[in-house]
């Protein structure tokens, strides 16, 4: 009896795998195709056609062919010097490490924050305006400030870029704290009272309900995070003065966008695929921890 | 019941909120060991209520509740107390094996003891071989058998039972409640079980309570004699047909047809009450 309600394994789940997997990588290829189709169609019509958006003027300074700024990538960027693309790698290898470190201070943080405050309506009440004004301050001000502060206290390995860190985690801790605390507060009430008639310690209320109940709110916030500390990263090394990352390389090539600028957008396309990057690593990480009924799964 | 009952409530009322609902009213009941006790009554007659105080998962506003000759609190430390409700509850991150074994993890069982029983339990309920599989792949019967192991592995003295099969449909229902008397008669666990159901009451208990709305209190207590155990056949007695003719009559003096209706929205209020 029991052999036919469980739900049996198809021989070919793994080519239904293999199948699901390439019409993804089709659909992102397609999709990669018409935006590219599209940027150069909007080129191309500005520049025969003339017409300005306000004082917006189609031309290869303003809006590079994209076939021009991958292949900036594999050129020098100064005479006899190394490859564009490997310059920006080490930049990004660089900015990644700063922003690793701020997303898993950020994240710890933040985690711990909703967990206090998932055990204390006075806390919660007390402290969340506070963590939302924390927010709603630029990052740009409070830069310069956290690099004053952190950078004399940090030690040898971690001078300069550790503040970048910092500044990272300010940014990331915030959503892992607000979607943690209601992840935290989702459990089954009914699941709760079975804890208390098991006579469980509000430790392991948390660690085996709580916190299980809260993963899905868990990574949803750590895929924002991702992408937020490597933006946090790249912003925080401009008043740290970091040279070595990608904000160096931003502020570097900001300069020389009128005789160059498919340098800057070579860049920029390099710090978006260190964050989908990140981004992609935390999908990864909750693939592997995440274990829920498959209707339930976001 | 010459032995110290298992439980013990005198003089049990529960109101929610100041001058709220009064759900229960001055209950007095005493079960034995090894007494399988359904109360039944329309909505909002307090029977979840009463559940749950017994349980000490809430607080009665008066009255006392024994318990193995102890406090309900100190009945819930000692884990005296498994229970099942109409959901299976089962926590999805966790296997069938794991399940079973999270109130002995609190318990601090070793690992070795765990498996051990969590097989046993397993065999009990019929899901051997099932240990690696997530809830998800079960069907609704089996979580709720899951559940019932997970309630008995400990061994609690009370297995306290909200509509465990409420959800379920008819056919499973019967089978189950089948099962879960042979499980009673194994683990000699003594039983309360909440219900809607009067045939299913008078199916599977010793004595049925009887409890009607506003105030919820008990109207009348009917004895079940049907001969132990019991089969299939046993709904085809006459005197099983005799029983639940009793057993209606007893709802009916106590107000618990007519009240069917309006009790609904009293439990919706007590449930908005408790926050559930």
């Amino acid at each position: 009896m029991a052999a036919i309600v469980v739900a049996e394994r198809a021989p070919s789940e793994r080519a239904e795998r293999v199948r699901a997997g390439a019409l993804q990588a089709a659909q992102l290829l397609g999709v990669l195709a018409v935006l590219w189709a599209a940027w150069e169609a909007f080129k191309w019509i500005g520049e025969t056609t003339g017409f300005r958006l306000g004082t917006f003027e189609v031309n290869d300074r303003t809006l590079p062919h994209l076939h021009d700024v991958v292949g900036t990538l594999f050129e020098p960027s100064r005479r006899n010097g190394p490859l564009l693309i490997d310059i920006l790698v080490d930049a990004a290898l660089f900015t990644a490490k700063e922003a690793a470190l701020g997303f898993a201070l950020g994240a710890l943080f933040g985690f711990a924050i909703a967990v206090a405050l998932a055990h204390s309506g006075l806390l919660q009440r007390g402290f969340m305006p506070y963590i939302v004004a924390s927010q709603t301050v630029p990052i740009l001000a409070i830069a310069p400030m956290v690099v004053v502060w952190v950078n004399p206290k940090m030690p040898e390995g971690l001078k300069d870029w550790g503040a970048v860190a910092v500044i990272a985690a300010y940014l990331t801790f915030f959503p892992v704290a607000i979607n943690t605390l209601r992840g935290l507060s989702s459990a089954d009430p009914r699941a709760l009272e079975l804890m208390r008639s098991y006579a469980s310690s509000t430790w392991s209320v948390l660690w085996k309900v709580r916190v299980p109940a809260s993963l899905p709110y868990l990574f949803a916030a750590l895929k924002v995070s991702a992408t937020a500390s490597v933006v946090g990263a790249i912003i925080g090394e401009l008043p740290a003065s970091v040279q070595d990352g990608l904000g160096g390389a931003i502020l570097n090539f900001n300069q020389y966008y009128a005789s160059a600028p498919t340098r800057l957008w070579a860049t920029n396309l390099v710090a978006a695929a260190l964050g989908i990057t990140f981004f992609l690593l935390v999908v990864a990480a909750e693939r592997a921890v995440v274990r829920r009924a498959p209707e339930n799964v976001a | 019941m010459s032995e110290a009952p298992v439980v013990a409530l005198s003089g049990v009322t529960k109101q929610f909120g100041k001058g709220g609902v009064t759900a229960l009213q001055d209950v007095n009941l005493e079960i034995g060991r090894g007494e399988f006790i359904s109360l039944i009554g329309p909505s909002g007659c307090g029977k979840s209520t009463l559940l749950r105080i017994v349980g000490d998962l809430i607080q009665p506003t008066t009255g006392d509740v024994v318990v193995n000759g102890k406090s309900a609190h100190q009945a819930r430390i000692d884990r005296d107390y498994g229970i099942v409700f109409q959901d299976s509850v089962l926590f999805e991150w966790r296997t069938v094996a794991k399940n079973i074994g999270l109130p002995l993890e609190l318990a601090g069982w070793s690992r070795e003891r765990r498996r051990e029983r969590v097989h046993e339990m397993l065999d009990l309920v019929e899901l051997s071989g099932f240990d690696d599989h997530h809830p998800w792949q079960l069907s609704g019967g089996m979580q709720q058998r899951v559940s019932i192991a997970r309630a008995l592995s400990f061994d609690p003295a009370l297995l306290l039972m909200d509509e465990p099969f409420g959800a379920l449909d008819e056919m499973t229902r019967e089978r189950l409640n089948l099962e879960l008397l042979r499980i009673w008669d194994a683990s000699g666990s003594t039983v309360i079980f909440v219900t809607h159901s009067i045939s299913e009451a008078v199916f599977l208990s010793t004595r049925v309570v009887v409890m009607s709305p506003r105030p919820g209190r008990i109207t009348g207590i009917v004895d079940v004699d049907l001969p132990q155990p019991r089969t299939g056949r046993t709904r085809e007695e006459p005197r099983f047909a005799e029983l639940i003719r009793e057993v209606r009559r007893t709802l009916r003096a106590g107000g618990g047809f007519e009240a069917e209706e309006a009790g609904d929205e009293e439990e919706a209020l007590i449930a908005a009450e408790e926050g559930l």
